[in-house]
């Protein structure tokens, strides 16, 4: 095990190493029948990610399907109100509505060139489900989605988005019926036919390579939004925030900026209704290391190593681990990571609605919730924000939440 | 005992052998049905079996079916722990019967600390362990630790693992080698084409221990197909549910002969 000491920025931005390690953390904890398929994964990764026609081919439907690169908008008022300059990296804009999009079309394009027959996700909120669906549409293969039943419910809209653009979305009852039963169903998919199938996971989580390959995918969000605000303000921001269920956009919108030592990059993790075991997503915040869906990394277990359920007010960050390079970068420290509670999210929320007229997803809100903290102890701060999707798939919940609330 | 434990696993399956019989490796849940009765299901499946295999609950089962996933489930509910079922395989090793060995996801053993792990579990009377979601590349730790104690790390290999990763994985193996009879996840009926036997049959050959087929074995009619390529047949669904019915566990496996 490589020791994960200092914050050296080299270090940081030279993991994984081959085995998949970021210090001790991630790793390939899989069913032997998976581990010939991830060796496939791996040669395709090593052989695509570098070549140029893929990455073109990337670049193109990034730019002229997703409609990359996304604004980065100044949020005049909420810098006013909280004494701050604030940006808004705008992956709400994105197609299909998050920046979950730019994993599932890498994640497709890379299926296609792998021969796979058909492409399976697990979805939380619904966002990678309804991008993998949206995907594998454009590119002709079929798409089946493994969805927590409860998720199935909370965030309907997008249930609906899913079946319209042709993929099959099959409910998962088992535990406690969200994300983590899901990834494990999606697993047993792949288990049962590991050559035709490509398993688009949606987070920077699971088996090496996917922590490494989410992270490329995503990182046009840090780099984008990098450039955006040089160009715009001549200087980096002081400080970054992202939420973090599984990690994918946070660690997209960091890793471009692990080697700037003078900007502080802050996660912020579902704190649910309390400190308890049960009653949060915060697996950095509280958890412990074990292996979890293929990787070591921090996760929300009992002394007995049994996973436990997790709550948060959103599907997306309402999972019981995360992915292995946040472990590494809260342990090295370049990194820092928070909770925001059920309540501080929706609050934010709604201030950014009422505000700067962006209705962020609830996951997304808990991004503001800590940047907001953060403004309020470091005034005139220049602070980006990773806006990683919108909200118009929370209505149901906010209907029953905030608008039933100021009826 | 003058031979170790994961030695012990090899000589119940070539005392079977010997008397023209295919092993049987019966599969149980720690805990379900009953967490009561358990220490009574297990002493009576150590009766009947050749080799037994307990299986630790985990809450993430990904390469178990859904018997497997819901037996699991249960016996969390029931408050089913590793210390509790090592005492109960205690109870029941105490009084001899087949070698029994513990199935277990890696969390649970990570939990309980992989320096205390070997030990605890050879003063059980456990001959090995099985680590479904540990593949060969990350087992040095655990392989290490139950070295010191003689005790196995089954290796499973698949019909998709590559001929020259077969080879080097059942090379180093101990106590038996688990060849997955198909992809997919434990209970769903497997038939058995003669491709399957063919593999058995390169599996056999490669491997310097015994070799036992697993996953989806639930008839007569299939362990005899296996007989001749393979030293046993591991029975894990079909056994979990007939103790779930209620049958004598006995009757079953002798069901299978």
């Amino acid at each position: 095990m490589t020791s994960a000491s200092g914050g050296d920025a080299d270090t940081v931005a030279s993991v994984p190493d081959r085995r998949g390690r970021f210090g001790p953390f991630g790793g390939r904890y899989v069913p032997e029948t998976l581990v010939a398929a991830l060796d496939r994964l791996q040669a395709g990764v090593d052989r695509y990610l570098a070549n140029e026609d893929f990455q073109a081919e990337f670049r193109s439907e990034l730019a002229t399907w997703v409609g990359r690169p996304t604004a980065l908008t100044r949020a005049s008022t909420l810098s006013r109100r909280w004494g701050a300059e604030v940006w808004l990296k705008r992956e709400d804009l994105a197609h299909t509505g998050a920046h979950k999009i730019n994993n599932a079309v890498g994640q497709t394009l890379l299926a296609k060139r792998l021969g796979a027959k058909r492409i399976i996700a697990e979805t939380g909120a619904g966002q990678h489900g309804v991008a993998s669906a949206a995907a594998a549409a454009r590119l002709g293969l079929p798409c089946t989605v493994y969805m927590g039943a409860v998720d199935v419910e909370r965030q309907a809209p997008n249930v609906g988005r899913m079946k319209l653009l042709g993929a099959t979305v099959v409910p998962v009852t088992t535990g406690d019926a969200t994300l983590r039963v899901a990834i494990d169903e999606a697993l047993r998919d792949w288990v049962a036919d590991p050559e035709g199938t490509y398993y688009s996971i949606g987070s920077a989580v699971g088996p090496h390579p996917y922590p490494y390959l989410v992270r490329e995918l995503q990182a046009v969000i840090g780099r984008e939004a990098r450039a955006q605000m040089l160009e715009r303000t001549g200087a980096l921001p002081d400080a970054a925030f992202a939420c973090v269920g599984g990690g994918s956009n946070a660690i997209g919108l960091f890793h471009p900026f692990l080697a700037d030592a003078s900007v502080r990059l802050v996660g912020v993790e579902a704190g649910g209704r309390g400190e308890g075991l049960g009653d949060n997503a915060a697996s950095l915040t509280y958890g412990t290391p074990g292996v979890l869906q293929g990787s070591y990394t921090l996760i929300l277990q009992d002394e007995h190593g049994q996973v436990r359920e997790t709550h948060s007010v959103s599907a997306g960050l309402d999972y019981s681990g995360v992915g292995p390079e946040h472990a590494y970068l809260l342990r090295t420290g370049r990194v820092a990571y928070e909770a925001a509670s059920d309540a501080e999210a929706l609050d934010a929320l709604v201030e950014c609605a009422r505000h700067e007229g962006i209705l962020p997803a609830i996951e997304t809100a808990h991004a503001f919730a800590g940047a907001r903290r953060y403004a309020a102890t470091h005034p005139g701060a220049r602070i980006l924000i990773g806006c990683s999707g919108r909200g118009d798939k929370d209505m149901p919940i906010l209907q029953r939440t905030v608008l039933e609330g100021l009826a | 005992m003058s031979i170790a434990p994961h030695e012990a696993i090899g000589a119940a399956i070539a005392a079977a052998r010997r008397s023209g019989r295919t092993a049987l490796v019966g599969f149980l849940t720690a805990g379900f049905p009953s967490r009561d009765r358990f220490r009574d299901d297990l002493a009576a499946v150590a009766a009947a079996a050749d080799v037994v295999e307990v299986g630790v609950p985990f809450s993430d089962p990904m390469a178990d079916g859904t018997t497997i996933q819901r037996a699991s489930f249960a016996a969390l509910a029931n408050g089913v722990t590793l210390p509790w079922i090592l005492g109960e395989v205690a109870a029941v090793t105490a009084a001899g019967g087949a070698p029994i060995l513990l199935m277990s996801y890696l969390n649970p053993l990570l939990a309980y600390g992989l320096e205390r792990l070997p030990r605890a579990a050879a003063a059980a009377g456990v001959a090995g362990f099985i680590v479904p979601d540990l593949p060969f590349e990350e087992r040095a730790e655990l392989r290490g630790a139950l070295d010191r104690e003689g005790l196995a790390l089954v290796q499973m290999v698949t019909p998709v693992t590559p001929p020259q990763r077969l080879e080097r994985l059942c090379a180093d193996a101990r106590g038996f080698v688990y060849a997955v009879t198909m992809t997919g996840t434990t209970g769903a009926s497997a038939e058995v084409p003669a491709d399957v036997l063919a593999y058995m049959d390169r599996v056999r050959r490669a491997a310097p221990v015994p070799v036992c087929a697993g996953f989806g074995i639930r008839t007569r009619e299939q362990v005899a197909r296996f007989a001749g390529h393979v030293d046993g047949v591991v029975v894990g669904s079909a056994l979990v549910e007939a103790l779930e019915r209620g049958e004598d566990p006995r009757a079953f496996l002798a069901s299978l002969r």
